[in-house]
């Protein structure tokens, strides 16, 4: 069976956002099995309600002579990215309980794309025989 | 139709017939992947998908999945603007 790839995602700006769903992508349509563990602001941006807010770049866009996303901050296709990945592919993606608990946050208050809440360790068990990412 | 490993000539290339035209230009990388992935679905084992994208890392991401999940890369051929990648569903 293909190695899993597993990622700690904790950020929640569209850029980092794209970039977690671009890894999970690819590797779901390669056949790896992929698991997703909301973190903090990744989990905020997972928030029925916060979907489309323009979730920004991270501080690295803020340098002198940055390039700029061409068409607009607000049109990185984050979700739209982890949305066909997952139509594609085996990929699980799992709200993190200690975030949900620290930033007050309702399980039923996030979108259907997240499959379940759960502790570090279930997701530490899935994540056993393959790589783990944080991003 | 038997297993080729490397992609074929220009010559082969220009001659097949597509079972399936995906059209990813506009689209990036992971579009044109996801799109392909996508397409499997439409049409049977042994027919030829070919993937149209303005993305030049299209090529070597078709390659590299259909290599990982056991479909034939053939190669690609340049369009205007765009380069038509050809790929035999496997499985």
């Amino acid at each position: 069976m293909s190695q899993s790839l597993s990622i700690v995602l904790f950020s929640g700006t569209a850029d980092k956002l794209h970039a977690a769903a671009t890894l999970a992508a690819g590797a779901a349509v390669m056949d790896r099995p992929v698991n997703i563990l909301l973190q903090y602001w990744a989990l905020d941006a997972f928030r029925s309600d916060r979907l489309d807010v323009n979730h920004g770049l991270a501080w690295d866009a803020m340098a002198d002579g940055a390039s700029r996303p061409v068409k607009g901050t607000a049109a990185i296709p984050w979700l739209e990215t982890f949305r066909m990945a997952k139509e594609l592919g085996a990929i699980s993606i799992l709200a993190c309980s200690g975030s949900l608990d620290v930033l007050g946050i309702d399980s039923t208050a996030l979108d259907p794309i997240v499959d379940d809440s759960g502790g570090i360790a279930a997701f530490l068990l899935a994540a056993e025989d393959g790589q783990i990412l944080f991003i | 139709m038997t297993t080729i490993t490397t992609p074929i000539s220009d010559t082969e290339l220009m001659a097949l017939e597509s079972a399936k035209v995906v059209d990813a230009r506009g689209s990036a990388c992971p579009g044109p992947l996801l799109e392909a992935k996508k397409a499997m679905n439409s049409v049977q084992i042994g027919q030829v998908i070919e993937i149209w994208s303005t993305d030049p890392g299209t090529k070597s991401d078709i390659g590299a999945w259909s290599g990982k999940v056991g479909h034939t890369y053939l190669g690609y051929l340049p369009g205007e603007g765009y380069e038509r990648v050809f790929v035999v569903r496997q499985k």
